[in-house]
């Protein structure tokens, strides 16, 4: 039998754990002391909220949360990697590229608090919110994406799902829509090993899970995904490419879910120790850190500092969220059709009855 | 003006919105040179060309999800369903994405969009081809569900959904695409949607139904009428919301309510029609509201699918044993 088709799957890393430069070709915002220090401050931010969110579940004042700790590479890389006209469609707990994209914290926690207004966003007005039935986003993620090439716009979509999703139909259906019609946009896969208990090794047998884009006939890509320059370089050149009308692109970034799946789930139960203790040496932060260093813009003194700004500004979050007012209990019905329909207007009515009896 | 089909004005309404809203794109399975399996989009793709009129590949999910995002993103998608019971798919999009956009981000982004499908049976189709299940989106919270009953209410009904801000899942009776005719002006008017259709006034008895049951419903009508029984028959045409108070109006003046559905009998449309008149209306009654639906089993194939639909002789003796009762 002839070879039909042969491929290769890319693997792109640049910082090794130890935050030295792997490549002689460094990308030009990570020569930029600036660039490089504002994503390291919204890795220690996205980090710091994340602790405080378990926290704030732990005591009783946060519903379920989902925790991102691991992931700051590849959310915030994703995140920086955008222009601010492009849209975000994430599933639920890529807050890093959030917080970049101007998502605030408050919000985050209003929605995890049980509050819809904490999707009202008030800095990526055209973003989706959070996304939990798996890999959904990834379609309406292409519907967004037909949009702005129907417009003629330069402007490109980011679908971001996990490993578990990618063996859903949805993904496989939008990315072969993606592919068709050459839509701009990326698919972000953050592979961190784990769909709640599930290994990455039972979702598929495929070598890689970036591989699946071939089937689609789209490029697909690995980056190191606790590499903040990879990531922001691997992720903007597919943006790019989209934007200039060259077609989507899935790029698997290699991550470990160091947390739990959610604070309703305890990982002991399905997995050692000494297998996050080992992905623990390969976290994000570290390196990045690390290479600040090693370029000179970086000491104990400005991480203390950076330290206390972060909490500064988590502190203030927390408090706008415990003393945010509670939602209007006609907020339920308001808001779902444009107008509201007689049928809903005695409903509400008794729902407005109820409450007050309540009070 | 011309007279043309329920099927023909379909197509003309989707025209007229191609041709006045820039916004408006029209895909799915087929649509494009075919002009789909029924022709609702004959000439539009050569008319309007392939980036807004376009064949998308064969994933009903995916076609969902496009409209999802089209319309979160300022366009508005009208995709089609080759049948409603191939529909299945996207209810994931309809019901996680669709009917929530707008009240989970509350008012940042929403849906405008159509969802069309042919449904229902009596065409002699294939298995899964027949179906009549509007009480499954009539369900979900934030869908509107419109169910057009003529050619003049196609054109109307559909002008106004592509128009509506939110979602609508628009269901094409499909037995009668064609079987009749009627003048409809093409002047872009669309019809109010939450609003029943009053088709025939009278004051013995109430008769409710919509989509293809529609004709049945007026023959029975049009034949007791010569006995002396004047029913007022009225044309449910939006299930979801319901226009309660059209419904309420009319069986408070005729004490008796008849619900004429395709649809399987348990839990449907015509179930909550037959709830909310009992609440709304219940001493205005005076005999028990008949249902006269579809039977709570699988759609039979094309054998036995004409002892499935309701007949008119059935929807006769539902009416006239609501007759029964004094008032």
């Amino acid at each position: 039998m002839k070879t039909k088709v042969r491929f290769e799957i890319g693997f792109e890393q640049i910082l090794d754990p130890e935050g030295r430069v792997l490549t002689k070709r460094l990308p030009a915002f990570a020569r930029d002391p600036d660039e490089m220090l504002h994503m390291y401050r919204v890795m220690t931010l996205t980090r710091a909220f994340d602790s405080r969110a378990i926290a704030l579940q732990r005591t009783g004042k946060l519903g379920t949360y989902a925790s991102c700790l691991g992931h700051e590479a590849a959310h915030v890389g994703t995140g920086a990697a955008m222009t601010e006209t492009d849209v975000l469609a994430p599933s639920y707990r890529e807050y890093g590229a959030q917080f970049w994209r101007g998502v605030k914290p408050e919000e985050v926690l209003l929605y995890w608090g049980g509050d819809e207004r904490g999707s009202h966003f008030s800095g990526p007005v055209h973003d989706f919110a959070w996304c939990v039935p798996i890999a959904t986003q990834t379609l309406y993620g292409a519907g967004a994406a037909l949009a702005f090439k129907t417009r003629e716009e330069k402007r490109a979509v980011v679908a971001m799902l996990g490993d578990g999703g990618t063996s859903e139909g949805a993904f496989y259906e939008a990315m072969n829509v993606a592919g068709v019609r050459q839509l701009p946009i990326v698919f972000v896969v953050v592979n961190n090993q784990w769909a709640i208990s599930v290994p990455r090794s039972a979702q598929t047998r495929a070598e890689t899970l970036a591989q699946k884009a071939l089937a689609a006939g789209i490029p697909g890509v690995q980056v190191d995904g606790n590499d903040i320059i990879a990531v922001r370089k691997v992720v903007g050149e597919a943006l790019q490419q989209a934007r200039q009308g060259k077609g989507p692109t899935l790029v698997e970034a290699l991550t470990y879910r160091l947390s739990d799946h959610t604070t309703a789930d305890d990982a002991r139960r399905y997995r050692s120790e000494d297998d996050v203790a080992q992905a623990q040496t390969l976290e994000p932060l570290g390196r990045t850190r690390k290479y600040l260093e090693a370029l000179g813009i970086w000491d104990d003194t400005k991480e203390q500092a950076l330290a206390a700004e972060n909490k500064k500004i988590i502190e203030a979050a927390v408090k706008t969220y415990l003393n945010s007012p509670a939602p209007t209990v006609t907020d339920m019905f308001d808001y779902m059709y444009a107008e509201l329909p007689d049928t809903l207007r005695e409903q509400r009515k008794t729902a407005i009855e109820e409450s007050a009896a309540h009070e | 003006m011309s007279k043309i089909t329920l099927l023909e004005a379909v197509t003309q309404a989707l025209a007229w919105e191609l041709e006045h809203d820039d916004s408006v794109l029209v895909f799915g399975e087929d649509v494009g040179a075919n002009g789909g399996v029924f022709r609702a989009t004959d000439g539009l793709q050569k008319r309007f060309g392939a980036n807004r009129v376009f064949d998308t590949p064969l994933a009903e999910a995916m076609i969902a999800g496009l409209c999802v995002g089209l319309s979160a993103q300022g366009m508005k998608p009208v995709g089609e369903m080759q049948f409603s019971g191939f529909m299945y798919p996207a209810v994931d999009q309809l019901v996680s994405h669709a009917s929530r956009m707008r009240n989970r981000t509350r008012g940042r982004l929403s849906c405008p969009m159509v969802l069309r499908a042919p449904y229902g049976g009596g065409i002699h189709a294939p298995e899964q081809h027949s179906e009549s299940m509007e009480a499954l989106y009539a369900h979900v919270p934030g869908l509107r569900v419109v169910i057009p009953s003529s050619p003049r209410r196609a054109y109307g009904l559909l002008l106004a959904a592509m128009r509506d801000p939110d979602p609508v899942v628009f269901l094409e009776p499909k037995r009668i695409y064609r079987i009749t005719k009627q003048e409809v002006s093409d002047d872009g008017q669309a019809l109010p949607l939450d609003t029943c259709f009053v088709l025939r006034e009278g004051g013995d008895v109430t008769l409710v139904s919509w989509g293809a049951m529609m004709n049945e419903t007026l023959k029975a009508a049009a034949q007791l009428a010569t006995q002396g029984v004047e029913c007022e028959v009225i044309d449910v045409a939006t299930v979801k919301p319901l226009d309660l108070e059209t419904l309420v109006e009319s069986v408070e003046r005729t004490g008796r309510l008849v619900i004429i559905a395709e649809e399987p009998r348990s839990c449907g449309v015509g179930a909550e029609i037959a709830a909310a008149v009992a609440e709304k209306a219940l001493y205005s009654l005076v005999a028990p509201i008949e249902r006269v639906s579809g039977y709570d089993v699988i759609m039979p194939l094309s054998k036995l699918e004409n002892n499935y639909l309701p007949s008119v002789s059935r929807i006769r003796k539902a009416i006239l044993r609501t007759l029964e009762a004094e008032r």
